[in-house]
């Protein structure tokens, strides 16, 4: 009974903490964090809760609000593939809050209760986007977020409120896109449910509207997912935000994104409909694989942690877009799994980031020496096992994804995506170890450094928890990904 | 007893001992004690396995999922046994030796050492029992992974550049791992270690195969020091010699052999090999490491260097065996593990000796060392014997069946190939010796004695097993049954 | 021809959408581009009020004139509906894109894009 409330409950909590959390801050401004960490840990609960209720029912939870029954009304639709996003998103986003402190104190100042309420309205538009199974009432919700992330992102540093902009910019254009793919699909359909609209695409696939549509729908999101070559504004965006809010926004936001991707493309228009209309499979994976490439090679090329890990997620977010566009079991689940992964990934080297900028003032990569490592050893433990994951290396979670879309790719005889997986790893090794080196032998040590004077100056246990729990986690999800994976290929449709 | 547990005990012996390693952090004895009794618990784990594996019995554990329908399947076969024992073995020696070694070079960072040397070892025996590829995949990585800090250790430039080349190396290799097993998984369904193979009945056009077999190559010929992609072997040598001596003597380049020989036994099959040819790719690939490495170790000044592209040589020498398709061949090499792991271990141990004893790395800085450390110049005498094919060495009775094996597949530059090279070992270790003992050293040497014990004995002990073995070579493990045994189940009927 | 007039509805609001792409891609001054964003957007919005459009139909307000029964005196209301939500969405954007441009103003002196980015290097 309590599960058919639970979506809805996921994203009322964070809307009732959004305004609990306001409202306590003009009293006490020392009270925002609490609130807003126990508002993404009640959100979680909610999530486990639904999610497990989910694995032993197996029913999907459809919540019609004012019990208006589809089509005339909005309805939350709960599945395998929203409650595994939520699950995902809100842990992170719990994490990431409980970690926030100490930076939103040293970057926020005064103002650190707006991170806050602002962070519950992102999650609010996230899990919003996530749980929704009206069309419509995702571009409420993706609006939603996008605002709070442009406000987030505006509290940076000196350039960040011109980045922000340009980010506004183009997040809005792509917003306004989908909303017209939207509403092309509504001229030919006449309703807006996701569910209604899987019944009736089939029947449209020759219609030119819905392949607009579909193309709209696909730039659209794109932009949103840092799809390449539609991620320019992904760079600039993470590099100004301040940590506290590319912590928060840079695993969660893409991930959210590349989930309509997925809900779209598989469920609403099906994996035979969208392959009968255009190749446009094989040009996303295409798109894809330039992205995988480019970002890592401009990663390679930065000079600062924060735009390296910012390149980076465009590189990620091409996994997960490929495993997409092979249309098949081990893609779908090498893609999600990878999701899981990058989420937990980018988290904790953001995180990471955020540690160092406290303790040391900067993220310049070439100014680090093994000082680094001496003072702020756990902070670097979580940094390597991060690395190791995303480099590719078992029994870290990171190796499985890249297996499973390894042989995703075999599968289709798409040798072309298998090298750019194989070769992506490697680029990722360069960037990733060079900061290893330097941080872990004394190659780069300055000559008037004296190793034995230096001091730990560890941050303290809020900072460095929620780092080893996601650095034990990605072990974790390694050692379990065969269930993890066997769930996901039982919700692939199709 | 039930010996199902024991492989999966012998993995994670060392790995139980690494966080007692780190907390000895400063108390140099405890933690060095550490890792002997997990040496010589692993060993006694391992060899409580060997007579089953004398019997033809496989001992195997499935643990929990890797991946749906891929369990972590920790398998002790009779091959992976053979290698077990050797490497365990070895270790035991090795630790002591490192104790010497690094604290006569007063090396830094002794801790990270020793724990990364246990993971290591922990890796090794985890590719020696591992059942299927996936399973191998994560040893194998865990191996670069582990074994990075070691090749890092001096952090001086040069080991700096040779860490990174070898990253370089190993993890293209590792993804090209990575891909061959997907294929394989995709065209026969199963990646599983069987003796005989999984292509079995699989129809695929001759290009494929070739494809997924030179992936293969790719993935394990870098450990496996098959030229072109054996240059991370000489770079290698930047690391401390306990390090060059086990890991690039004996771990990860038997590791890399050792995985050839899973590939053409337990993944394609020796039938499928030879209907397809693809063995003559192996062959030629072989030979050639073979002569080049000879003749590029003629060149080479830095002692180590010589011996990384003696083993890059002598490696192949097992590959070739394995290339040539019969049972003596395939003998012949399982026995060169064994053999060449303890005369080179043996000749790299007295490397270390000299640099940290007498600071000399070159050979032409060798002249008459021998009136000063005796002991070590015998037993590198007998090694350099032994890799040469001089009886009574251990060296001697692989290339025997190694020749005996191209004769049986009538592959006669194989033969012309063993010959000359041997004449090579020859040439490029006699200079050596005769530097050694028959030269007059300078004022230099005065003052100095033998190494310390933690290191000639060792020493000793691998040179007098390396003569054991060749003359009693069933003496202990019963090794030269076990590779015979070994070798007749790869071949149905016997041979091509 | 017909092609032409008889979808006029629809080349005005892809002339409007130009409009609006070509204020946010080739003005500099930032405020113009946030002009052609909202224009752009009251595109799309005209674009689903215009697919709401019947002949002889009037506006989805209950009427004693006709039944509500009659679909066919009235527009389709849902696109209408929709379009309420997307204005606010619309509004809500400018607001925060002029926060923002008067934390830029205040920041660097200047609304011209070209001038913020030499500053910002």
């Amino acid at each position: 009974m309590i599960e058919t409330h639970l979506p809805v409950a996921i994203v009322f909590t964070y809307l009732l903490f959004a305004v609990i959390g306001t409202a306590v801050s003009f009293r006490n401004k020392d009270w925002a964090q609490p609130l807003a960490v126990l508002g993404a840990g009640v959100a979680t609960l909610f999530s486990i809760i639904a999610f497990i209720s989910f694995l032993n029912e197996g029913e999907i939870v459809r919540y019609w609000f004012g019990n208006w029954q589809p089509p005339v009304g909005i309805e939350f639709v709960y599945d395998g593939l929203s409650g595994f996003i939520s699950l995902v998103i809100n842990f992170v986003a719990f994490i990431v809050l409980w970690h926030s402190g100490a930076n939103a104190k040293a970057e926020f100042k005064s103002k650190r209760h707006v991170y806050y309420s602002v962070a519950m309205l992102l999650m609010l538009g996230f899990n919003g986007m996530v749980m929704t199974g009206d069309l419509f009432n995702l571009y409420v919700f993706l609006e939603i977020s996008s605002l709070a992330s442009y406000a987030l992102i505006a509290i940076g540093n000196k350039n960040a409120p011109f980045a922000a902009f340009r980010y506004l910019i183009i997040g809005t254009v792509g917003g306004t896109l989908y909303l017209l793919g939207v509403g092309f699909l509504y001229t030919i359909t006449g309703t807006l449910n996701m569910i209604d609209m899987e019944a009736m695409l089939p029947m449209l696939m020759d219609n030119n509207v819905a392949i607009a549509a579909l193309v709209l729908i696909l730039g659209g999101i794109g932009v949103k997912a840092a799809l390449f070559p539609l991620h320019g504004w992904l760079p600039d965006a993470y590099t100004n935000a301040s940590s506290t809010s590319s912590a928060l926004i840079a695993p969660i936001g893409t991930k959210v994104a590349a989930y309509v991707l997925f809900r779209v493309v598989l469920y609403v228009y099906g994996a035979d409909t969208f392959e009968s209309m255009i190749p446009i499979d094989y040009i996303i994976g295409l798109l894809a694989s330039v992205g995988i490439i480019y970002g890592s090679v401009m990663a390679i090329g930065q000079k600062e942690l924060k735009k390296m890990l910012a390149y980076s997620s465009v590189s990620q977010i091409g996994y997960i877009i490929m495993g997409l566009s092979l249309m098949n079991p081990f893609g779908f689940a090498g893609a999600l799994l990878h999701v899981l992964n990058h989420a937990f990934m980018k988290a904790c080297l953001f995180l990471v980031s955020g540690n160092l900028r406290l303790k040391l003032g900067h993220t310049r990569v070439f100014d680090f020496d093994s000082s680094v490592a001496k003072k702020q050893p756990w902070t670097m433990f979580g940094f390597t096992v991060a690395a190791i994951s995303m480099v590719g290396l078992p029994p870290l979670a990171g190796f499985f994804s890249k297996w499973y879309l390894a042989i995703g790719t075999v599968q289709n005889s798409n040798w072309l995506f298998l090298a750019v997986i194989l070769v992506s790893s490697l680029l990722n090794a360069v960037y990733f170890f060079r900061i290893l080196e330097k941080v872990y032998t004394n190659k780069d040590n300055p000559a008037d450094l004296d190793l034995d004077a230096v001091e730990q100056d560890e941050v303290g246990f809020n900072g460095k928890a929620p780092v080893m729990i996601l650095a034990i986690g990605l072990l974790v999800i390694g050692l379990t990904n065969a269930a993890i994976v066997g769930f996901l290929f039982n919700i692939f449709p199709g | 007893m039930d010996l199902q547990l024991v492989p999966l005990l012998a993995i994670l012996t060392s790995l139980a001992a690494v966080p007692f390693i780190l907390l000895s952090d400063k108390k140099p004895n405890l933690r060095e004690s550490w890792t002997i009794i997990a040496a010589v618990v692993k060993f006694l784990l391992v060899l409580t396995l060997i007579p089953g594996a004398l019997e033809g019995k496989t001992v195997a554990l499935e643990l929990f999922e890797l991946a749906p329908g891929l369990p972590l399947l920790i398998k002790a076969d009779p091959l992976g046994v053979y290698f077990a024992t050797i490497a365990s073995g070895l270790w035991i020696f090795t630790s002591f030796y490192s104790i010497g070694y690094v604290r006569g070079a007063g090396e830094h960072k002794q801790t990270r050492y020793f724990a990364s040397f246990a993971i290591c070892l922990s890796s090794t025996i985890g590719i020696a029992f591992s059942g299927n590829l996936l399973t191998f995949i994560v040893f194998y990585e865990m191996l670069t992974l582990a074994t990075y800090p070691l090749v890092i250790h001096k952090e001086t430039p040069k080991a700096i550049a040779a860490s990174r080349k070898y990253l370089t190396y190993t993890l293209t290799a590792g993804l090209l791992l990575i891909a061959a097993t997907a294929m394989t998984y995709i065209y026969t369904g199963s990646i599983e270690f069987v003796p005989g193979g999984v292509f079995g009945d699989t129809q695929l056009s001759p290009l494929l195969m070739a494809v997924i077999f030179i992936l293969f190559l790719g993935g394990v010929g870098v450990k496996a020091g098959i030229m072109p992609i054996h240059s991370w072997l000489p770079a290698a040598m930047a690391a401390p010699t306990p390090v060059s001596a086990l890991l690039h003597a004996v771990a990860v380049v038997k590791s890399g052999v050792f995985a050839v020989i899973r590939i053409v036994g337990y993944v394609f099959g020796t039938d499928v090999l030879a209907a397809y040819g693809l063995n003559e790719i192996l062959i030629v690939l072989a030979g050639t490491t073979i002569i080049v490495a000879s003749l590029m170790a003629f060149a080479q000044d830095n002692l180590k260097r010589r011996l990384a592209y003696s083993t890059v040589g002598h490696l192949s020498y097992i590959v070739l065996g394995v290339a040539l398709l019969t049972p003596l061949g395939m003998q012949g090499g399982i026995m060169h593990i064994a053999a060449h792991a303890t005369m080179k271990i043996t000749l790299f141990f007295c490397a270390g000796a000299i640099y940290v004893n007498l600071h000399k790395e070159n050979i032409s800085q060798l002249n008459g060392i021998a009136k000063v450390m005796p002991w070590t110049m015998a037993a590198f005498t007998i090694g350099s014997l032994g890799l040469a094919g001089i009886p009574p060495v251990n060296g001697f009775l692989s290339k025997w069946f190694l020749a005996m094996g191209s004769l049986q597949g009538d592959v006669t530059i194989a033969l012309i190939i063993l010959v000359v090279s041997g004449l090579l070992n020859v040439g490029y270790f006699f200079p050596i010796i005769q530097r050694a003992y028959f030269r007059k050293g300078g004022e230099e040497l005065d003052h100095h004695g033998e190494a310390s014990p933690f290191m000639v004995v060792p020493i000793m002990v691998t040179a007098s097993l390396s003569v054991i073995f060749g003359i009693f070579p069933n003496l202990f493990f019963g090794f030269f049954d076990l590779a015979a045994s070994i070798a007749q189940t790869l071949f149905t009927g016997g041979g091509l | 021809m017909e092609f032409l007039s008889g979808h006029y509805a629809y080349w005005f609001i892809f002339a409007l959408m130009i409009v609006g792409l070509y204020g946010m891609l080739f003005k500099q001054n930032m405020v113009k581009k946030t002009i052609g964003l909202s224009i752009f957007q009251a595109s799309v919005v005209l674009f689903f009020v215009s697919i709401a459009s019947k002949w002889n139909a009037t506006v989805p307000v209950k009427s004693d004139q006709f039944p509500v029964e009659n679909v066919a005196n009235y527009l389709n209301p849902l696109p209408h509906t929709l379009m309420l939500t997307a204005i606010v969405v619309g509004v809500a954007t400018l607001g925060v894109a002029f926060t923002l441009l008067i934390t830029i103003y205040n920041r660097f002196g200047t609304l011209d894009e070209q001038e913020v980015i030499e500053k910002v290097q």
